[in-house]
């Protein structure tokens, strides 16, 4: 019980429950965009902590599981009328069940073969669905404007997919920090730290590994669904772009990998500097800096990682002792 | 499906594989002596598809003299990246040098994405085509095809008869052992991360010369050289030459029996098979 009695714990919620609960006050469509944008990262980056964090797996492709689910979503959607609830929980468990397949193979493999493996997991079940007709093959699935008549219209829809992003995105955090302090999250740090010597101190390290990977799988699955409800329409190159993957990655790196709050604090940080960098009318001699975004954010991740590699969070919980206490 | 079909695709799928084949030797030289994946190799592709195009319809060069002077400038590129992106994090856990690459990649890519947009660029070079018997070769890729040849030949040379070459490959077999009889390892690493990027821009130079190309068609020939690398077996040089004609006939064959869209799903499933049954690859790579 002492757990749930962490400052940090708390902090985290109140970040995720103040950031998503702004936009229900002010009843602003453009507030609660920049929510959605800043939830959903967050919500990514803390379900890829659990794998990349306290396993010390890198998974790059982790945005297989979130195109997959979205995918099975709009499907579910579209063809067979399911209500918006139903898809969620089809996604969440497409990415699931992917997760519990892949995992019982990919995750033999250490280190950067890992890392190589999930990016050609990716590609091919992005090529795969590019050619598969039920799911409407390179052009996708697109949704009629019918289907939102059951939520009250469009826009009452958009406040549901939005409601339902701040629950997930709640109980993510609750469910990352349940995880890491149990003693299944400590078998995870125990293979993080040396997987061998894990294995002979009695951790049934391919079991746990391979439900850790479907942790981490699950809710992206379900934020796809919503992505693409909200969106009204899911494409092969927008569900499984790597680079979103690597954002989330770069969130974790920012605030600090194997943390609960280092990821929501990078996500954070991450989305609003990039809304900064896309939104600002500064001029660098005849090219506006909006077209500089990637390379101020390659730079940002680069300083990172060869300076502070612990992110933000780690390197304070480094340079303050004491402030370990609260920082989980 | 007539012979003369199946030997062209064979032929054409035998010529594009080398050139594959390449781009794919210098991610496998950088493994295989740093353990480091390169994933700037794409945008070190594309910069090289640029060169050449920028130096043949600017200054009007020949395709192939830029060729050399893209080379260069490829070597010289790798070993500052290597400098300042890289030799901070060498021995850091995986996920450093993955990123650290990768937000190279993502500067490259900002900056000539700002500098020269992403609309579609052609050399329009052509150096006319050689009938032999039924088969039409294009005098581009049978030239680009030579130049490759030449290139790895080049490069076994260099590796197994100069003094620069056994210290690289000293260094890929023991790092601390390397460096206990006296081999300067951080200079032998910078000068491999160079040739390898020499290598991705030779390559991206080459596929110039006869495809059209847009500053992100790199992440395409990147992906393609992770599944050569893989099939060749990773940090196995020579292997990336034989996994890019595997691949290149691949390409070339598939086609007639399926959809041109199902060869990628094909490919990459391979790639993942070859991870899980053989991660040293076919020909065996190192540990």
């Amino acid at each position: 019980m002492k757990h749930w009695l962490q400052p940090g714990f708390w902090f985290a919620l109140l970040i995720v429950l103040g950031l998503g609960l702004w936009p229900v006050f002010t009843r602003e469509a453009s507030t609660r965009e920049v929510g959605f944008t800043i939830l959903l990262a967050m919500t990514m980056a803390v379900s890829l902590n659990i794998i990349m964090g306290y396993t010390g797996y890198v998974s790059f492709g982790h945005v297989v599981f979130y195109g997959l689910g979205g995918y099975v979503g709009m499907y579910l959607i579209g063809t067979w009328n399911a209500s918006l609830p139903l898809a969620v929980l089809g996604g969440g468990a497409a990415a699931a069940i992917l997760a519990f397949l892949l995992g019982k193979a990919i995750l033999r493999l250490r280190g950067a073969y890992f890392a190589l493996a999930t990016i050609g997991v990716n590609e091919a079940v992005r090529t795969f669905i590019s050619n598969f007709k039920p799911f409407g093959g390179p052009t996708g699935i697109e949704l009629q404007f019918s289907v939102y008549k059951p939520y009250g219209g469009a826009t009452q829809a958009l406040w549901l997919t939005y409601y339902a992003v701040v629950g997930i995105a709640a109980f993510a955090v609750i469910f990352s920090y349940y995880l890491k302090t149990s003693k299944f999250g400590l078998g995870l740090m125990a293979i993080r730290e040396d997987e061998d010597a894990a294995e002979v101190l009695g951790v049934a390290t391919p079991n746990i590994k391979t439900l850790a990977f479907v942790f981490s799988a699950l809710l992206p699955g379900m934020l796809g669904v919503l992505f693409f409800f909200k969106n009204g329409n899911v494409e092969p190159g927008d569900a499984f772009r790597l680079h979103f993957s690597i954002e989330s990655l770069v969130m974790i790196m920012l605030g600090g990998q194997g943390t609960l709050l280092g990821p929501i604090i990078g996500a954070l940080g991450y989305q609003r500097l990039r809304g900064a960098l896309l939104t600002n009318n500064v001029m660098i001699g005849a090219l506006p800096l909006k077209d500089f975004q990637l390379v101020i954010a390659g730079l940002l991740m680069l300083l990172i990682i060869l300076f502070i590699p612990a992110g933000l969070v780690g390197w304070l919980r480094q340079r303050f002792p004491r402030s370990r206490r609260i920082l989980v | 499906m007539n012979a003369v079909t199946l030997l062209t695709s064979l032929v054409d799928g035998l010529l594009i594989g080398v050139v594959y084949g390449i781009a794919a030797m210098g991610l496998n030289l950088i493994w295989g002596v740093m353990r480091v994946i390169n994933l700037a190799h794409g945008a070190l592709i594309a910069l090289g598809m640029f060169g050449v195009y920028l130096l043949f319809s600017v200054l009007g060069l020949n395709p192939y003299a830029a060729l050399l002077l893209v080379a260069l400038l490829g070597l010289l590129a790798g070993v500052v990246i290597y400098l300042v992106a890289i030799a901070r994090v060498i021995n850091a856990p995986h996920l450093s040098t993955l990123l650290a690459t990768f937000a190279v990649n993502m500067i490259i890519i900002g900056l000539a994405t700002a500098v020269f947009t992403t609309t579609p660029r052609d050399l329009g070079f052509s150096l006319g085509s050689i009938r032999a018997g039924p088969l039409t070769l294009l005098g581009t890729r049978l030239v680009a095809a030579a130049v490759t040849l030449l290139v790895t030949g080049l490069l076994y040379a260099f590796l197994y008869r100069t003094r620069a070459g056994k210290y690289i490959r000293a260094v890929s077999n023991n790092r601390s052992a390397a460096e206990l009889m006296g081999i300067p390892s951080s200079r032998i690493l910078a000068l491999s991360f160079g040739i390898g990027t020499m290598l991705a821009a030779i390559a991206g130079g080459l596929i110039a010369t006869f495809f059209s190309f847009t500053i992100l068609s790199g992440s395409v020939y990147e992906l393609k050289s992770f599944i050569i690398s893989v099939l060749g077996g990773l940090g196995n040089p020579l292997g990336a030459l034989v996994g890019g004609l595997i691949l290149g006939v691949l390409e070339g064959v598939l086609p007639l029996a399926m959809p041109n869209t199902w060869v990628p799903v094909i490919e990459f499933l391979l790639f993942i098979l070859i991870l899980l049954i053989k991660p040293s690859g076919l020909l065996g790579g190192k540990q």
